[in-house]
């Protein structure tokens, strides 16, 4: 057997991991304009919400449809963006379980470039679900009451959000065997998160357990961040309450997914 | 001779059972080693870990002189992989799996597309270039999964099953293809159940059961101890069975294996000529028959002789 004497090489330079992060983003990319309809989850749906919400409860709950889409859109677009950021998740399960992962594994590429690529692909997706539901709710009378450089604070903010909290479903999607399982997990985990914060209705209506977890949630923080932001009122406090749990989302979740990711890679 | 890939002791483990018990491996350079075995035989498990996707538990594995463990990534710069879990993505046309790979492999742009180009007319595959892989038939797909596993010109080629559920005439596209790939240069480890894929690609066989190597060989050597062809006869009248095992006896000169249960008379036979030959003999002695065949030693026939116990056997 001949050996060779050189060093291994275990090293892609972080320019060459990135281009290949960028290559499978396209790919990605590729995929959403082919099958548009996998965008119907954050397009669709919650425009659907947004109508039923404000035609049918802004009128109970608000007393009035203008003022109920005022305080509903800043919050749909928090709840938008965390149903979007499980999508990592799903297209990594999904790669692992066709096999398209294991070409990708046995080419001389950065073991992050998967990985990479599915949350730059994300990113756009963030994007178009901010636009979908903002542009909507314009459409039916939401109206900014701001700076344009608060609203591109919100959508930064909104980004930011989105790829924080990919994590959680990148975590589950190395370890759960479908993508279907990816999907019901991440609900499971979205939906009470959402509904159990004054996204639809003000806390102060709610049981006082209830009223204690969603004054200081996540999605609370954020929506109220991202009220101040696009329709007047306090930013500072909320948006810091909202980073801080971004912060600690990443903290839990990045490497519990890193770590899983690995295990799935090398 | 050099060496391509090289594989000594290899052990894999998965829970309890274990995959590969100790398997040794070699295939020089430019040519076709072809690994036959049944399905859970271990041929999967030793491709996984000649192509980097899966460490050994034990053993050691070269490929193209680095260590499979210990410089992954130099072996991965000179490998192609095509089996059922390396997969193409469904939802990209031909044209852009092959574009994706390219640029993955650093080629510019304008490379890629170049090659992919390239590549798709080379496996027929131009006119179904922009169309989305889900709608490719079986064949075309295999062709396409064999296309992305050139993109990066490997010096080393693993086709894991690839033609496994083929019709016959995809079957033998494949197989042109790898011929044409060997022309080129390219070392190829082929892993099949069927013994006359290994026969008609492969320089040497080797045959893989529960783990371990039970035989290797030159495809005529491996023949030889299985043996050729078997010749079958079963007379319409059971009064027969005497009279149609003489006649086999006396062309054959072999003692016939007879199974009075089922009025089946069956013998070796190294010529295939001899089946016109019993034919007329049986003609002229007024035998009716209701079957006559003559068979390619199967896989199970390749077990029994080289185990010496059929396949399920081995199992225990």
């Amino acid at each position: 057997m001949t050996t060779i004497a050189v060093p291994p090489t275990r090293f892609v330079s972080p320019a060459k991991a990135l281009r290949h992060g960028f290559s499978l983003a396209w790919r990605g990319l590729v995929k959403i304009r082919k099958n548009p309809e996998q965008l119907v989850d954050v397009t669709i749906q919650p425009i659907i919400l947004l109508v039923v919400f404000v035609y049918l409860f802004g009128g109970a709950i608000a007393g009035g449809t203008g003022e109920y889409l005022q305080t509903l859109t800043p919050g749909l677009l928090v709840q938008n963006t965390l149903m979007a950021s499980l999508s990592a998740g799903v297209a990594l399960n999904t790669d692992v379980n066709k096999g398209v992962f294991d070409r990708f594994r046995a080419m001389p590429i950065a073991r992050s470039a998967p990985l990479v690529g599915a949350v730059l692909a994300d990113v756009v997706r963030y994007l178009v679900a901010i636009g979908v539901l903002l542009g909507m709710a314009m459409i039916m009378g939401f109206r900014v009451h701001t700076d344009p450089l608060s609203v591109l604070v919100a959508i930064a903010t909104l980004v930011l959000a989105g790829l924080c909290f990919c994590w959680i479903a990148v975590f589950i999607g190395m370890l759960v065997p479908t993508p279907a399982a990816v999907q019901n997990i991440m609900m499971a985990i979205v939906f009470p998160l959402t509904f159990g914060s004054n996204v639809f209705v003000p806390s102060a209506t709610m049981p006082s357990f209830l009223r204690a977890w969603s004054d200081i949630s996540p999605v609370s923080r954020l929506a109220d961040a991202m009220r101040g932001l696009l329709t007047g009122g306090p930013v500072a406090g909320p948006l810091l309450g909202g980073l801080a749990w971004l912060a600690a989302v990443v903290l839990v979740f990045f490497p519990l997914a890193m770590r899983a990711y690995r295990r799935r890679v090398s | 001779m050099s060496l391509a890939i090289e594989a000594e002791g290899l052990v894999k483990r998965f829970g309890e059972t274990a995959a590969l018990n100790g398997v040794d491996l070699a295939a020089p350079a430019g040519k076709v080693v072809g690994v036959l075995g049944p399905n859970g035989a271990g041929k999967t498990t030793t491709v996984r870990i000649l192509a980097t996707l899966l460490r050994p538990d034990a053993g050691r594995a070269m490929v193209g002189g680095y260590d499979v463990t210990g410089d992954p990534h130099r072996v991965r710069s000179l490998i192609g992989l095509t089996g059922q879990y390396a997969s193409v993505d469904e939802d990209l046309s031909g044209t852009e799996n092959l574009m994706l790979l390219g640029r993955l492999l650093d080629l510019s742009r304008a490379g890629a597309k170049a090659r992919a180009v390239r590549l798709l007319e080379q496996f027929e595959l131009t006119e179904a270039a922009g169309r989305a892989v889900k709608t490719y038939s079986g064949g075309m797909r295999r062709r396409l999964d064999l296309a992305a596993s050139l993109v990066s010109r490997p010096q080393v080629l693993f086709l894991d099953e690839p033609t496994t559920g083929l019709d016959p005439h995809a079957r033998n596209e494949v197989w042109q293809m790898v011929r044409r790939l060997v022309a080129d240069g390219v070392t190829v480890l082929l892993t099949t159940q069927y013994l006359d894929e290994a026969d008609n690609l492969a320089d040497s066989i080797v045959v893989i059961d529960h783990g371990r190597v039970v035989a290797e060989g030159r495809a005529d050597e491996l023949k030889r101890r299985i043996g050729g062809q078997t010749i079958q006869v079963r007379p319409n009248s059971a009064a027969d069975m005497d009279a149609v095992a003489r006649i086999v006896a006396d062309l054959t000169g072999m003692i016939p294996a007879r199974d009075d249960d089922v009025g089946l008379i069956t013998a070796p036979v190294s010529d295939p000529v001899l089946l016109s030959a019993v034919v007329r003999r049986m003609d002229t002695a007024g035998i009716v028959v209701d079957e006559l065949a003559l068979r390619l030693p199967s896989l199970d026939d390749v077990f029994l002789a080289l185990t010496g116990k059929p396949v399920a056997e081995v199992a225990e």
